[in-house]
């Protein structure tokens, strides 16, 4: 480690110093050194918290709780692609068909993101900001495997500048990047982003198995009518296409790349929950919310309504990106609010409309991208009224 | 109209069709006084109170007097007479009119607010999304309660935007935003994202 510090104190010296030719680029220079090396200078201004986790590592460990779900998805993408076309479906062919269709996401990901991070890091001479790390990577697993590069591209190109840098970059955004990323594809490229062709990555269509479908649950359910009385109901109807609660839960199943094994994404929650880097209320607030709703619907739905009207809440919970939205993108420590008691309205708020917007805006099969957005939107103004009321609160006690 | 119509009427002009966020009208109030929550919410509460009171009172003009054949209530005879191309002009001095009221309301029991909206308070009279509510409602076809709970659903639409754009802005005070982006283009674009926020309505039919 000594050699390897040494060589970066001599080129910082010699080639990014002030007047030295590099200077300009030293932002580079910096974020390769910081993510080597825990840096040695302090904050100038207030407030000081004194903590051996600065904002790279606090990253590095959302990076760290999403492996599992990374890994999961590798495979996963790769399963349902050789499994479509009745390809051999061992472990190690289905690893390699999935690298194939994932790895050049990530790479274009964090290639054109990091480009623009860098270009604003030079031209506004700010050090390249960290949380880029993890947008980067939150990008390509919220996305169909499918997904054009190029769209992917701009998408990116969209959530990094509009979403993040505009603002003056990580930690003053507004919006979560890599959702209004999504969103920006999702509304710009509806036929790729979206509907049932999307989700499994068929290479050679003469080769489709009969009867293949590429449907998400969520699809399904949301098609699925309940026409006469013979008809089954939604969850024997998800469970004749495969897609019973174990299914689901275990994730070898169509979807977003990242999103499919609520296995996985647990792993990362508890990971992160543990260490401290999500908050856990936000989390068990989404889940509660997301579960009155579902529970509403499941209740007092009439029976002419469409399956997702009657569908088990706890079966929403391991559908489409609920849970991935829930552990890794309502968490957000930026765009999500920052008190505890604003947390937990948050959280609820997302369930709620998660689940509403999923069941009754036919628009739209998926709304947990959406109902993070919204709450995104007004998560200053919950920190706000719950900083007010808190002040409020004290005035009383103390007159 | 049952009660069920109408709260689907009201949900949706709050989020479906936020007269701001999926009509974009009202901006000029919107961006300049949405700098601090406080005083937004005075705005946001008295344009949905010209909203609520707006709404009907140009209901009953249009009804009676402008639309086509609306005189017949005088006499029979004016059943031909067509003055619905005095509804705009008219629509708009109802609603200076009720601005006038709620100003001096405001100035005698709410000075501070008063003194903080200034000059946006009689500057609601041109707020677009007032008279787009009015319009709105007479292209729609509502009756006379519709038009009620759209007026003030409308407000309320338009309220909760503004607020959530003032709490947004005074968060941003921190932020390091590009110095010509700084104000009015750093709005924009908020407005523009928190657009893309309530997206997740759209399409929905109550």
């Amino acid at each position: 480690m000594k050699v390897l510090l040494d060589i970066f104190e001599k080129t910082r010296k010699d080639l990014f110093g002030p007047g030295k030719p590099l200077e300009k680029f030293e932002p580079g220079y910096d974020a390769a050194e910081t993510f080597l090396f825990s840096p040695v200078h302090t904050t100038k201004k207030g407030p000081h918290v004194r903590d051996a986790v600065d904002t790279k590592r606090y990253m590095s460990m959302v990076i760290a709780a999403l492996i599992p779900a990374l890994i999961f998805g590798i495979y996963n993408a790769g399963y349902q692609a050789q499994l479509a076309t009745s390809q051999s479906i061992d472990c190690a062919s289905c690893f390699i068909e999935g690298l194939k269709l994932v790895v050049p996401l990530i790479i274009l990901s964090y290639a054109v993101g990091g480009t623009w991070e860098a270009i604003f890091a030079v031209v506004r001479k700010h050090p390249i900001n960290e949380g880029f790390l993890v947008t980067g990577l939150l990008f390509p697993l919220i996305l169909p495997p499918t997904i054009p590069l190029w769209q992917a591209a701009i998408g990116i190109s969209f959530g990094v500048v509009i979403g993040k840098e505009v603002f003056g970059g990580t930690g003053m955004n507004v919006l979560n990047p890599a959702l209004v990323a999504r969103a920006f594809c999702f509304f710009s490229y509806p036929g790729k982003m979206s509907g049932d062709n999307v989700w499994v990555h068929i290479s050679d269509p003469a080769k489709m198995v009969d009867g293949f479908s590429g449907a998400t649950p969520l699809a399904i359910a949301a098609a699925h009518t309940k026409t006469a009385a013979t008809d089954p109901n939604v969850v024997e109807a998800l469970t004749a296409k495969g897609f019973s609660f174990m299914a689901m839960f275990s994730g070898l199943i169509p979807g977003s790349i990242g999103e499919t094994s609520t296995v996985a994404i647990l792993l990362g929650a508890l990971f992160l929950a543990i260490v401290g880097v999500a908050s856990f209320r936000t989390m068990i607030a989404c889940v509660f919310g997301a579960m009155v709703t579902g529970l509403i619907f499941y209740n007092f739905a009439p029976a002419s309504a469409a399956g997702i009207y009657h569908l088990p809440p706890h079966l929403h919970l391991v559908m489409g990106g609920f849970a991935f939205g829930c552990v890794f993108m309502a968490t957000d420590p930026v765009s999500s609010a920052a008190t505890n008691t604003g947390k937990l309205i948050y959280g609820f708020g997302i369930g709620v409309l998660a689940v509403l917007i999923r069941t009754v805006n036919p628009a739209y099969p998926e709304g947990m991208m959406l109902a993070i957005l919204f709450m995104n939107v007004f998560a200053p103004l919950i920190d706000f009224y719950v900083i007010q009321v808190h002040v409020a609160d004290r005035r009383r006690k103390h007159e | 109209m049952n009660s069920t119509e109408l709260i689907s009427l009201a949900v949706s002009s709050i989020f479906v069709n936020n007269i701001l966020l999926a009509n974009f009208l009202g901006m000029c109030s919107f961006l300049a006084v949405s700098k601090k929550v406080e005083t937004a919410m005075g705005l946001g509460i008295a344009v949905t109170f010209v909203l609520a009171i707006v709404c009907p009172v140009n209901w009953v003009l249009y009804q009676y007097i402008f639309k086509a054949g609306a005189l017949v209530w005088i006499s029979e005879d004016l059943a031909h007479i067509d003055l619905s191309f005095l509804k705009f002009i008219s629509f708009i001095a109802v609603i200076a009119a009720m601005i006038q009221i709620i100003e001096m309301f405001m100035d005698k029991y709410m000075p501070s607010l008063y003194a903080a909206l200034g000059i946006f308070l009689p500057l609601i009279a041109v707020n677009c999304a007032i008279l787009g509510a009015a319009l709105f409602m007479v292209e729609r076809d509502y009756s006379l309660i519709e038009s009620g709970v759209f007026g003030i659903a409308s407000g309320i639409g338009w309220w909760l935007a503004i607020i959530a754009m003032a709490a947004i802005r005074q968060k941003l005070v921190y932020s390091n935003v590009p110095v010509g982006l700084r104000g009015l283009g750093i709005t924009f674009i908020i407005t523009g994202l928190m657009a893309i926020g309530f997206m997740g309505f759209a399409g929905i039919s109550l």
